[in-house]
């Protein structure tokens, strides 16, 4: 079992196996529920976190308390060296963290291009003047942002649909889209909720090979929740597991699989109805 | 070529068609006849109280158009924000004689700018129907304002604001002796101008900032778009446009007006029009102008044309009701509004 580490006090982009984002005593309340107590873990530089767990175990909670959408009433985030009591969202978006959603947050009433570009609007600064025109600076500025839109388009092979508003797909091109959302803000840190539910086995296989191909092309380093074992013990290089808001092991794909405690709260008899 | 090549881009994105050369010359043939044709030919009744009006609800249709259909934010302000840039107008105007009346339009906008940016405030706490509230309250709030403080008119003892006599360039724009034609180009190419730099705008990454906040705030946010910021610049920009248009109203359409003229009932007016035209479609707002202007024109001449003979009071009801029974027809035919149903009618008649 890997040892939580303390995040080295040092801001900017960490080497591959550096601490990428640490939480350290993390607790969530919800009125009287509490969501997640006394959390701590650490996400490296370049690996596939899972982050697994029965139904409501707080894996969206922590997610949503990592990129900010909820504020822990107590711990602290360490992302690339930097410490916070809590996340904002715009703020984690601007360090490099982006997310997908558990059930897609896409723009529905604008094209695959469109939703693309939008996650790319913080790398664009063209002032309003400018984007009243034509020519000039801001349509350079877009074409240029077009172009790599376009790359991830077509990494992840939705170029069929660049223009078709996003509101008429199936779901599981949507998970794409959003995936391609993104990806287009070249994160640091990927935050995939669930990016598997809903799919079918073909679907699924064509999601982790786009997984594993994102890590490899771009070296992103992901943290990713999913109640598919055999997804989780195929990509991922890391396993936390959480049960009632609480970590109950943490470690390499192996040992979490031989880890009574996971066995017996998750992967054992009780889990039949979230298997 | 350029610029020909430019408008067939723009137009065939209004309407999502294929076909270069037809856009290039509707396109084309449009804007000649707009400019050249329909001065020499309309007569002053066309002009004056058709064309004219026409024009200056197609800019505060495309105002509330960027608000509403593109930003999201529902707001029944509209008339309030126009009756800003028409004050202000008017104050300037007397204040200093010799400024330029255009120059004059386009200021008066910053003021319904400033203003509507005060009033989007609580959009960053409150959607939908209650901002809807919120921003009626604005309406309600700046006819009261008009109405009660004496300064607003100049202390004229009738509450009127007149539009004076006014030039640009030496040819009178604003007063009794402009002449309908060159009110009537003043309101054509100011419009053209905002649809122009409206249009670029939401190709931009504002515009993408403003339906991605429609769309889905939280996800907007975890994009890093930052919400208050966007929700008050479509609020300023959307106020300008009312602002130049509320001017126009008075300056180049009413001559006089009381605030009577920007009631809440303009409100609704230019809601239904970007409604009927298309939410979220800069042609569409100037279809639902030209539709909800227009359309009552044309149908209380319809009875002479059919030679029906109908008594006046009889013909006004029935007019109304076919008004109606359509704008309900258009929004079960295609709730998107019309500038949808002409984009899908070419795309199956394949032109």
């Amino acid at each position: 079992m890997r040892a939580a580490m303390p995040a080295e006090a040092r801001v900017g982009h960490p080497e591959p196996g550096e601490p990428m984002l640490s939480v350290e005593g993390i607790a969530l309340r919800f009125g009287g529920v509490q969501a997640l107590a006394g959390v701590e873990f650490t996400i490296y530089a370049g690996e596939i976190c899972a982050i697994i767990g029965p139904n409501g175990a707080g894996k969206t909670s922590m997610l949503n308390v990592l990129n900010g959408a909820y504020q822990p009433s107590e711990g602290t985030i360490t992302f690339k060296g930097r410490t916070r009591r809590k996340m904002h969202p715009r703020v984690a978006a601007m360090e490099g963290m982006a997310r997908t959603f558990q059930n897609v947050a896409l723009f529905k009433g604008m094209s695959t291009l469109d939703n693309v570009m939008a996650g790319r609007n913080l790398k664009m600064h063209s002032n309003f003047v400018a984007c009243l025109l034509p020519v000039g600076p801001s349509r350079a500025e877009e074409a240029r942002h077009r172009a790599y839109a376009d790359e991830v388009i077509s990494f992840l092979e939705i170029e069929d649909i660049r223009n078709v508003p996003v509101g008429r797909l199936p779901y599981g091109l949507q998970k794409r889209v959003e995936l391609a959302r993104a990806l287009a803000a070249e994160p640091d840190l990927l935050l995939l909720d669930e990016p598997m539910t809903g799919m079918n086995r073909s679907e699924k296989a064509e999601m982790c090979r786009f997984v594993l191909e994102t890590k490899a092309r771009f070296g992103t380093t992901m943290a990713l929740i999913e109640h598919d074992m055999s997804v989780v013990m195929e990509l991922s290089d890391h396993i936390i597991v959480l049960d009632y808001g609480r970590k109950i092991a943490d470690g390499t794909p192996e040992e979490v699989r031989n880890d009574q405690t996971v066995i017996d709260a998750y992967l054992g008899v009780a889990t039949e109805d979230d298997a | 070529m350029i610029v020909l090549s430019y408008f067939n881009d723009l137009y065939g994105t209004f309407f999502a068609t294929r076909s270069r050369t037809i856009n290039t010359v509707f396109v084309t043939v449009i804007s000649l006849l707009a400019l050249f044709a329909v001065p020499t030919l309309a007569n002053e009744y066309w002009l004056q109280a058709i064309l004219i009006p026409f024009l200056v609800f197609a800019l505060a249709a495309l105002g509330l158009n960027l608000l509403t259909g593109f930003a999201g934010q529902l707001s029944l302000g509209t008339g309030g924000f126009m009756a800003v840039g028409a004050y202000a107008a008017f104050k300037m105007t007397t204040a200093w004689p010799e400024m330029d009346i255009i120059a004059i339009f386009f200021i008066s906008g910053f003021f319904a700018a400033g203003v509507g940016i005060l009033f989007g405030l609580p959009s960053l706490r409150i959607k939908g129907f209650y901002l809807a509230v919120a921003t009626l309250a604005a309406q309600f709030f700046l006819i009261w304002l008009f109405n009660r403080v004496p300064w607003f008119y100049n202390d004229n003892p009738s509450g009127t604001i007149t539009a004076p006599p006014r030039t640009f360039a030496g040819v009178m724009v604003t007063g009794p002796e402009a002449a309908a034609e060159v009110r009537y180009l003043v309101a054509l190419v100011l419009l053209a101008v905002f649809v122009f730099f409206s249009w670029n705008l939401m190709r931009s990454r504002f515009g993408r900032a403003w339906m991605a906040v429609r769309d889905m705030d939280v996800a907007a946010e975890i994009v890093g778009i930052p919400l208050l910021r966007t929700k008050l610049l479509a609020f300023g920009v959307s106020s300008y446009l009312c602002g130049v248009a509320g001017a126009l109203f008075v300056f180049l359409y009413l001559g006089s007006a009381e605030t009577i003229a920007f009631d809440v009932n303009v409100s609704f007016l230019v809601l239904f029009m970007i409604i009927v035209g298309g939410l979220g479609s800069i042609a569409g707002s100037i279809i639902g102008a030209a539709f909800i202007t227009i359309l009552p024109i044309f149908l209380t001449n319809l009875n002479p044309i059919l030679g029906i003979d109908l008594a006046v009071d009889i013909a006004k009801h029935i007019e109304v009701i076919i008004f109606g029974g359509l704008i309900i027809v258009i929004l079960i035919l295609e709730p998107h509004g019309i500038a949808r149903l002409i984009a899908i009618t070419r795309e199956r008649l394949r032109i």
